[in-house]
């Protein structure tokens, strides 16, 4: 079929998002990443994969429609497709971390430098390939990556990490400062990268559902719901309205505890101890209750394809119903005291701003995109069931500041807990499973769900056999990481850690 | 201001008992002796290196120093640098990416030390395993004294862990 705006036959990918594929040639890629972008569109994920023959490159947009995946062919001796980083400037990671697996080569790109590749394996060399025999390659010596030096009187340098000071995770920072200020911050990530694409491809469809809870531990229901919503589709099954609920309750609650953690760090990061604590024990006493009534605090492995793991029993709901209660009034009051902390404001406030036509150029997304002015939510546009149910409200700031991003998680914990209530006061009964078909073979899914940092999205193909080809999961922290680098200029490196955690981005997630 | 002081007031202690320590944890024969160990009882000093994980161990590390566990509170606490560390805190399959700042971590990291492997992926690779990307376990780069499963290894679990790696071995 046709979609407004866009020039090509689509096909509805089977499944729970509004979502449709085109296999385009060289310049319907770029036309159609050009017709995204001037609706107002944005790049959400862009990967490779490897076919019977030659390669493809894919991108996924969000447009008015959903989301738009288009695929390019590329021939075997000249794997090379038009880099869309002018058009997504978010693209250019993305296409280089697509070389550093499979040798696809973005033409007309001005970076080109490895990504993901440091120096585990050589640079003629692509994991991702089907005959890639360097399964335990050794290393390949030294790992010189070519830093942008800023040169200038007084200018100096300061490296920080892979191994950073507090328990964070791995990932190098190269600033370069004059007296406090700093001029410019480069990010070298990829240390983490430890082959998941890989062994996705070597899985059954069912044996994935551990892995891609595992791409990002602080976003393991996200990542579960969105690769299982792609095997859902691939087998045309619907699942019982019980189990899409449950979902939701779990997603939620990922959300909250995620968000009261973060609230409670940035806090810390500002000198504020108490914050820590006090949310620390929120946080905390969740997490046991997750353990409780779900047999895991972080609740990973609760989704699986085909439903949920865990069915709730009505006096275990009335329980989550209640500490959303308390919670409530716990984070309220401790709002009050985190808005009138004349000493924590001054940190948060005109700190790490992105303004919202910064972030709308290159494509701030999730939470610090709404916090930059940047509107978009799976729940609010495009949401599944249940959210198609509860007209999810947006936070939103224009400040873009780590003020902004504070209040953005509030808004958020008060809106989810909203969710929650009615969630359970809602929740239909029935069974919590539906039986998977057999899996087809030569299959697209495709699964897309509003974590608690952004847009989670998974994309599977299946083999001929049935198992999966190629599972690409992605994690918006690909897209808010270049942020960071713009957020951080002429703000002294003391308030870079509070930046830092006011996005609170996943490594893990990008580096796969 | 009134409403923290009282907010504090309010919330009281919340600490909890810690957990005794596990024989079953220790990976290798103790390395360090008893009159060390007492010291390190007494006072220690812990760098974490995440040298690949999900992020998932991270989440209960840091859960360590809520106020329900108050790991601080024993004596223990986490430091910047390696160098002020008596222990280092490992998570992950070790990735090849970050097989060399592991390495280089331990080597900064004075005599005497311990290392303690964190979750399933540190105690044996766990899903991610060996692979062109990944090292695996954290003993295949550096010695691990005590290693704690878990996916991820709850923070009682961490402390136990903790805990056994600096109590000397009862025979």
């Amino acid at each position: 079929m046709m979609l407004e705006n866009y020039n090509l036959e689509f096909v509805r990918i089977p499944g729970a998002v509004a979502a449709w594929r085109a296999e385009v040639n060289a310049i319907e890629w770029i036309t159609t990443c050009r017709q995204a972008r001037e609706e107002g569109g944005h790049l959400v994920a862009l990967w490779g994969s490897e076919r019977a023959a030659g390669f493809a490159v894919h991108a996924a947009l969000a447009t008015s429609h959903g989301l738009v995946v288009i695929a390019m062919p590329l021939a075997q001796a000249r794997p090379e497709y038009p880099g869309i980083e002018e058009i997504f400037p978010a693209a250019n990671r993305m296409q280089r971390a697509a070389f550093d697996l499979l040798g696809i080569v973005a033409q007309g790109s001005g970076d080109q430098r490895s990504w993901l590749r440091h120096a585990a394996w050589p640079a003629d060399v692509f994991p991702l390939r089907r005959h890639f025999a360097g399964a335990n390659s050794a290393a390949t010596g030294a790992d010189d990556y070519a830093f942008v030096r800023v040169a200038g009187d007084g200018v100096h340098e300061i490296p920080v990490g892979p191994v950073h000071a507090g328990t964070i995770e791995p990932g190098h920072f190269r600033f370069s400062i004059i007296g406090e200020r700093v001029l410019r911050l480069e990010e070298r990530l990829g240390y983490k990268h430890k082959g998941i694409e890989k062994l996705f491809a070597a899985m059954t469809v069912a044996e994935g559902s551990r892995l891609a809870a595992r791409v990002s531990g602080d976003s393991t229901v996200a990542y579960g719901w969105a690769y299982a919503m792609a095997v859902e589709g691939m087998c045309h099954i619907a699942l019982p309205a019980r189990a899409l609920w449950l979902r939701a309750l779990l997603l939620e609650r990922e959300r909250i505890a995620n968000h009261l953690g973060d609230l409670g760090f940035i806090g810390n990061d500002a000198g504020l101890a108490f914050g820590l604590a006090q949310f620390s024990l929120l946080k905390e006493n969740m997490l046991r209750l997750n353990a409780a009534v779900c047999g895991h605090r972080y609740l990973m492995d609760a989704i699986v394809p085909g439903g949920v793991e865990c069915d709730i029993a009505q006096d275990a709901l009335a329980q989550i119903g209640e500490e959303a209660d308390e919670l409530e009034k716990a984070v309220a009051l401790l709002r009050h005291i985190y808005d009138e902390h004349p000493g924590l404001q001054d940190r948060l406030q005109d700190c790490g701003t992105v303004s919202p036509s910064l972030a709308a150029q290159l494509g701030l997304s999730g939470l610090a995109g709404r916090a930059s002015g940047q509107a978009h939510d799976l729940r609010v546009q495009f949401p599944p069931e249940p959210y198609d149910r509860f007209d999810v409200r947006i936070a939103k700031s224009q400040s873009g500041d780590v003020a902004a991003r504070v209040a953005v998680r509030f808004e958020e914990v008060f809106e989810s807990l909203r969710l929650v209530r009615k969630i359970i006061e809602l929740m239909p009964l029935g069974s919590v499973r539906a039986t998977l078909s057999a899996i087809a073979p030569n299959a697209a899914g495709i699964g897309w769900i509003e974590g608690w940092r952004g847009s989670v999205l998974v994309a599977i193909e299946t083999a001929a056999d049935g198992r999966i080809a190629r599972c690409h999961a992605h994690d918006p922290s690909w897209q808010n990481w270049p942020l960071i680098e713009h957020a951080v200029i002429n703000n002294i490196v003391p308030d870079f850690p509070l930046i830092n955690k006011s996005f609170n981005l996943s490594y893990s997630g990008q580096d796969l | 201001m009134l409403r923290l002081l009282k907010q504090i007031a309010v919330t009281g202690i919340k600490t909890e008992p810690p957990p005794a320590a596990d024989e079953a944890l220790r990976a290798t024969g103790e390395r360090l002796r008893a009159d060390i160990l007492e010291y390190f009882g007494g006072a220690l000093t812990i760098r974490h290196v995440d040298a690949g994980s999900c992020n998932g161990c991270e989440l209960e590390i840091n859960a360590l120093n809520n106020p329900y566990y108050n790991l601080e509170g024993l004596g223990i606490k986490f430091v910047a640098s390696p160098r002020h560390a008596d222990m280092l805190l490992v998570t992950g399959p070790v990735s090849r990416n970050m097989e060399v700042a592991l390495q280089r971590t331990y080597d900064a990291t004075p005599e005497p030390k311990l290392v303690v492997a964190l979750g399933d992926c540190g105690c044996t690779g766990g899903i991610f395993g060996e692979s062109y990307a990944s090292r695996g376990r954290v003993s295949n780069v550096i010695p691990v004294d005590v290693a704690v499963p878990g996916c991820p290894p709850t923070p009682f679990a961490i402390m136990q862990g903790i805990l056994t790696a600096i109590s000397a071995k009862k025979t």
